[in-house]
C-alpha cells in the first residue's frame, strides 16, 4: 500500500476536495469550484465522481458502483476495481451492504439509509448552461435567483408537447434557493432525492462539486397547471413483476423481440431471490440461492 | 521551535485523515450530531478534536486565524510544522480557531460573495462541553429538529439570516465535534 497514495489522490488534493465538499454541504445545491485533477481514465468515465469518492473513502468502507442501474458495465467494473486496488476497500453489488455508492445516471430503488453516501458522476453541472453558455452570466443568474429562463424552457416543452418532455436531468430547486442539475438521472428518480443519505455530486471536466445533506427539501420545477410527474414506462418488470421501478427496454432476440426490465439490476435480482416472478421470468430455483 | 512541535501528528496521514474527514463530513451534513474525532495529539490548550480537524483540512493553501489564548507559540509551532498554514488576521481567514468570546465579533469574518458564497470563513469554536441540548436546530440535514449546546443564540441567527452567505461553524470539546452550517436555523426552545 505504501507505494500508492491512498485512493490514488495525494493528500493535498484530497484536502482541497474535502474543503469543497464541506462548503457544498453548507450551501445545498450551490456549485463549488474545485481544481479537478487528471485521473487515469477519460472524462466521460466520471472523473468528478471518482475524485469525490476518493476524497471520502475510508479503509472501512464498502463500495458499490453503478452505471444506469447496473453493477456490471465496463465503466462500473473499472471504477470498482480502481478503488479496490488504490484504497483496499471492500466492494459489493448489494445496495443494502454498501456504505458508499458511486452512481452514473440512477438512484437505487432500495431507499438509502443514514449511514450511506451517494456520489453522482455529473457531466454538465450547470442547469442553466443550455440556456446561457457564458459561465459569468449563469453565475450572476444563480446569485440573483434569476431562474425565469429555465421556467420558460419547461413551458416551451408544454406548448410543444402538451406536457413537460424533459425526461432526464430534470432541474430541481434545493431548499428553496439554488436550482440544481440532478445529473442525467431519469425524472422518475427525482422524488428520491429527499433521502436519509448524504448526496455528493462531482463534475470533473467542469470542475464543480455540489451536495445535498440528508432530509433537505428538493423540489422538481413545475407549474400549477402542469405539476411535476415522476413518470416511467408503463407496465411491470418482465423478470420480477415489479410495477413500481424504473424500467429499461431491452432487446432479447435477433427478431427484435423486446421486454421491459428493472434498470436497477441488484433490486431486480433481490426480488427474484425473494420469489417474485415476472411474465417472462423463470422462478429462481433453490440452487440459485 | 520546541521539539514537541514535531510530534502529535497523524501516524498514518492518509488513513487517519480519511477517517477523520468522515466524522467531519457527517457532522457538517447533520447539524446537531456529535461525533468522536481523534488521531492528533495537539499541544496543551488545543483539543484533540480541533487539532485533528486542522490537520485534516489545513495546509499552505488555507489561511488560519488563531484567537485569544489559542494564539500561543507552541500551538503556532505545532500547526506550522504539521499543516504549513499561514497565520492571518480574522478578516482574511479561511479557518479561525478560538474560544467563543475570543472569536467575536462574527462580523469581522468573510461571509462569501453573491457569486461565490463558498469563499466564507469556517470557525472552529473550542467549548468546555458539547451536548445535544439547548438551542433547537432546523434546516437541511436535520430530519425534524435537533438540539445543540450553542454558546450563544443571536449571532448564529444573524449569520443564518445571511444565507446563502455566512460563516460555517465547527464546535469542538475534547475529542468531540459538532457543526452548524449557515443553512441551519437556530431557535430558543419553546417555553414549557
Ligand atoms: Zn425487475
Amino acid at each position: 500500500m505504501s507505494d500508492y497514495n491512498f485512493a490514488y489522490l495525494d493528500e493535498q488534493t484530497k484536502r482541497m476536495i474535502r474543503r469543497a465538499i464541506l462548503k457544498g454541504l453548507a450551501i445545498p445545491g450551490y456549485q463549488v469550484p474545485f481544481a479537478s485533477r487528471e485521473m487515469p481514465m477519460p472524462y466521460g468515465w466520471g472523473t468528478g465522481g471518482v475524485q469525490v469518492t476518493a476524497a471520502c473513502l475510508t479503509p472501512d468502507d464498502t463500495l458499490k458502483v453503478i452505471d444506469q442501474g447496473a453493477d456490471d458495465t465496463t465503466n462500473a467494473v473499472s471504477i470498482r476495481r480502481f478503488f479496490e486496488k488504490t484504497a483496499a476497500v471492500g466492494v459489493t453489488q448489494a445496495t443494502t451492504q454498501a456504505s458508499v455508492i458511486q452512481t452514473r445516471h440512477r438512484i437505487p430503488e432500495e431507499p438509502l439509509n443514514e449511514d450511506q453516501i451517494l456520489v453522482y458522476q455529473v457531466p454538465i453541472p450547470e442547469p442553466l448552461r443550455f440556456l446561457e453558455p457564458r459561465e459569468t452570466e449563469t453565475r450572476k443568474m444563480h446569485a440573483l435567483e434569476e431562474y425565469g429562463l429555465i421556467h420558460v424552457k419547461l413551458f416551451e416543452d408544454i406548448s410543444q408537447h402538451g406536457q413537460i418532455a424533459t425526461a432526464y436531468a430534470y432541474p430541481v430547486k434545493v431548499e428553496g434557493r439554488y436550482v440544481m442539475d440532478p445529473s442525467p438521472i431519469p425524472r422518475f428518480d427525482n422524488p428520491k432525492m429527499e433521502m436519509a443519505a448524504i448526496q455528493l455530486f462531482g463534475a470533473g471536466r467542469e470542475q464543480r462539486i455540489y451536495a445535498i445533506p440528508p432530509y433537505t427539501q428538493v423540489v422538481s420545477l413545475d407549474f400549477d397547471d402542469y405539476p411535476f410527474e415522476a413518470s416511467k414506462a408503463e407496465g411491470a418488470c418482465a423478470l420480477c413483476a415489479a410495477d413500481h421501478t424504473y424500467l429499461d427496454e431491452v432487446i432479447v432476440d435477433d427478431d427484435g423481440g423486446r421486454m421491459f426490465v428493472c434498470s436497477d439490476t441488484d433490486y431486480c435480482e433481490s426480488r427474484r431471490q425473494a420469489g417474485h416472478v415476472g411474465a417472462q421470468g423463470t422462478p429462481m430455483g433453490k440452487d440459485a440461492a | 521551535m520546541q521539539l514537541s512541535a514535531l510530534s502529535g501528528g497523524f501516524g498514518n496521514a492518509a488513513q487517519q485523515s480519511a477517517t477523520a474527514f468522515r466524522a467531519i463530513m457527517n457532522v457538517m451534513a447533520r447539524p446537531g450530531m456529535i461525533e468522536t474525532l481523534d488521531g492528533a495529539v495537539p499541544p496543551k490548550g488545543l483539543s484533540t478534536a480541533a487539532g485533528s480537524l486542522l490537520l485534516t483540512l489545513c495546509d499552505p493553501e488555507t489561511k488560519l486565524h488563531l484567537a485569544g489564548d489559542l494564539d500561543s507559540q507552541p500551538i503556532r509551532d505545532w500547526l506550522t510544522f504539521h499543516t504549513g498554514a499561514p497565520f492571518v488576521p480574522a478578516p482574511l481567514a479561511d479557518f479561525a480557531l478560538g474560544a467563543w468570546d475570543d472569536l467575536l465579533p462574527l462580523t469581522q469574518y468573510a461571509i462569501g460573495t453573491d457569486q461565490y458564497p463558498d469563499r466564507a470563513a469556517t470557525l472552529i469554536v473550542e467549548l468546555p462541553a458539547l451536548t445535544q441540548s439547548g438551542t433547537t436546530l432546523t434546516g437541511p440535514g436535520i430530519k425534524d429538529q435537533a438540539q445543540l449546546s450553542l454558546p450563544a443564540l443571536e449571532p448564529f441567527q444573524s449569520n443564518a439570516a445571511l444565507f446563502p452567505l455566512g460563516c460555517d461553524f465547527f464546535f469542538t470539546s475534547g475529542d468531540k465535534i459538532a457543526a452548524l452550517p449557515r443553512s441551519t436555523k437556530p431557535e430558543t426552545p419553546p417555553c414549557m
